[in-house]
């Protein structure tokens, strides 16, 4: 056990700072930071809402993230495929899962540093009014949870493909679907023809509607678990696809 | 001897096409085989399988004692391993990828700081030590994934194509280093390049179409096909077929197979299956029919002809 630990570490080491080794990291993160400032002041007017909270920044996140997150788990597999390096790290004597865990923790942990620095617009929050910053805490809180659950899908959706734009356009499209699963303008297309079960099941689906909830400050089990099972699924089947398509 | 490498009957499929079929080997301390055979014929298929990282459809491959499927962690902690085409992370210094991959395999501090300066020694990286694996020359990378393979000091090493688009001096440092490290090891070295395996390997191990058809020292398989009883002659004249249909009568009932065509002249073999003939006499009679032979003489084979001769002779 003490082996896999380490081993996602050292896994976890590289790729984290591959991630600084070419500017593409800090054009992310001025583009995010643009983009999440941009929204919230301008679109969602947060200086002419009166109200001391976080609300007009947290909606944007899973728009924001539906571009961001593929752009960063775009690189974990396909790169690795496209150099031929997965020939040396799947013949290193370390179980697969535990690259696959400490590819996924790097980029989520790159996104930490992303949010990290969104942290000024808190202390503007609380410098101008008293939110509850509880609230805000549960906001962070599913923020990340989202994005980790995105990039578990943009780093599965990598390892079947050797095109890193592939993989980011493909992975697009599925963090879409996931977040607008629960919209009305979905589930009325679907409400049509579709049996009721199937209706319930991709409302269920719906990242947004967990999403809102939590940003409203409910810290809930359903929605934990939601999220939770998502990256753990999404794992999953990138383990088992690394395996698949290592060799192709 | 310990045998530290058994492979036996391991099959492969892609779709329709059979890569690999039935190839057993077993390689001990010491040995350093050279896996040899035209493009595709399976070779890397073959070392992926070894490695543990293609899963054969049939057959079971063992590195040192280890079962590379039922316990690929053993298995591999003993193997060093250079992929075909050498890839490395190309955004990372040579320094950094070397210790990452010494880490991945369970280096730690010391020990590892110990083994980062043999490498750079050893397989002379000190002066790109802090450079991009991406800046450098084709044969500095190439020698990256030789230290990566090393960093562990394994007892098996597979090495695939190591000296694959290096300039002659680069091959014979390649060979070298290779040769320096061969004796407390088992190395499969594929290949084909065939004075390489002749200078480095201690057995050639030929395949063609996913089948092992000859497996021997590099001096057995050419003593295999020197047995006095072919004849080579030399003919320097552009008509060659022409020639060849009015040696063919003065022959003796010989087999005629054309070796090759080198600037005009061309090699023809003259084979006898069962007694060996006399050059002499041979020469006078073509001579005398006023044919442009240049040089008649006992055929003594080379590895080439040897290589040429089995992976050809089954399609």
């Amino acid at each position: 056990m003490t082996a896999s630990l380490s081993s996602v570490s050292v896994v976890f080491g590289r790729e984290f700072r591959a991630y600084f080794a070419t500017p593409l990291a800090a054009i992310f993160l001025v583009v995010f930071l643009a983009l999440a400032g941009a929204m919230t002041f301008f679109v969602s007017g947060f200086f002419a809402r009166g109200s001391a909270d976080m609300a007009a920044f947290f909606t944007w996140m899973p728009w924001l993230f539906l571009v961001l997150l593929p752009a960063i788990g775009m690189r974990l597999w396909a790169e690795e495929r496209r150099s031929g390096t997965i020939e040396l790290l799947m013949t290193m004597p370390v179980a697969p899962w535990t690259i696959v865990l400490g590819k996924f923790l790097a980029g989520w942990a790159f996104t930490g540093v992303a949010l990290a620095l969104t942290t000024p617009l808190w202390i503007t929050v609380n410098w101008l009014g008293s939110p509850d910053n509880g609230v805000i805490v549960a906001g962070y809180l599913g923020t990340f949870l989202m994005a980790g659950a995105f990039l578990a899908i943009a780093a599965c959706i990598s390892t079947l493909t050797k095109n890193q734009v592939i993989a980011f356009i493909s992975a697009a499209i599925v963090t879409f679907i996931l977040v607008t699963a629960g919209l009305e303008l979905v589930l009325g297309a679907i409400r049509g023809w579709a049996p009721y079960w199937m209706t319930e099941a991709v409302a269920a689906l719906s990242v947004l509607e967990h999403f809102q909830r939590i940003t409203q400050g409910l810290i809930e089990a359903p929605t934990l678990i939601f999220f939770g099972s998502l990256i753990v699924l999404a794992l999953m089947i990138n383990t088992f696809l690394v395996d698949l398509k290592k060799a192709q | 001897m310990t045998t530290l490498v058994e492979a036996h009957g391991l099959k492969k499929r892609f779709g329709d096409m059979t890569a690999v079929d039935d190839v057993s080997l077993s390689v001990s301390r010491g040995e350093v085989v050279g896996f040899l055979g035209p493009n595709g014929a399976g070779k890397s298929t073959t070392m992926k399988m070894i490695t543990g990282f293609l899963e054969p459809d049939t057959g079971t491959a063992q590195i040192g004692g280890h079962d590379v499927w039922r316990d690929p962690a053993a298995a591999k902690a003993k193997l060093g391993y250079l992929p075909e085409g050498a890839p490395a992370y190309g955004d990372m210094p040579v320094a950094d990828f070397l210790t990452f991959c010494g880490k991945m395999r369970g280096l730690r501090k010391a020990q590892l700081n110990n083994r980062l300066a043999e490498m750079a020694e050893r397989v002379r990286l000190t002066e790109v030590w802090s450079r991009p694996i991406e800046a450098l020359s084709k044969g500095y990378r190439r020698r990256v994934g030789i230290a990566q393979a090393l960093i562990h000091d394994p007892d098996i090493l597979v090495l695939d194509e190591p000296t694959d688009g290096l300039d002659p001096n680069q091959k014979h440092e390649m060979r070298n280093l290779i040769r320096e490290i061969a004796p407390n090891k088992s190395i499969i070295v594929s290949t084909h390049i065939l004075e390489e395996v002749e200078a480095v390997c201690s057995r050639a191990v030929i395949i063609a179409s996913g089948k092992v058809v000859a497996d021997a020292t590099p001096r057995d398989l050419v003593g295999s096909k020197d047995d006095g009883r072919a004849i080579q002659i030399r003919i320097g004249s552009p008509e060659e077929a022409s020639v060849i249909e009015k040696i063919k009568p003065l022959a003796d009932g010989a087999e005629l197979e054309v070796m090759e065509r080198i600037n005009g002249s061309t090699r023809v073999l003259l084979r006898y299956n069962d007694k060996p003939e006399d050059t002499r006499a041979i020469e006078t009679r073509l001579k005398s029919a006023d044919l442009p032979v240049e040089e008649v003489g006992i055929y003594r084979p080379r590895l080439e002809d040897v290589f040429r001769d089995v992976t050809t002779r089954i399609h």
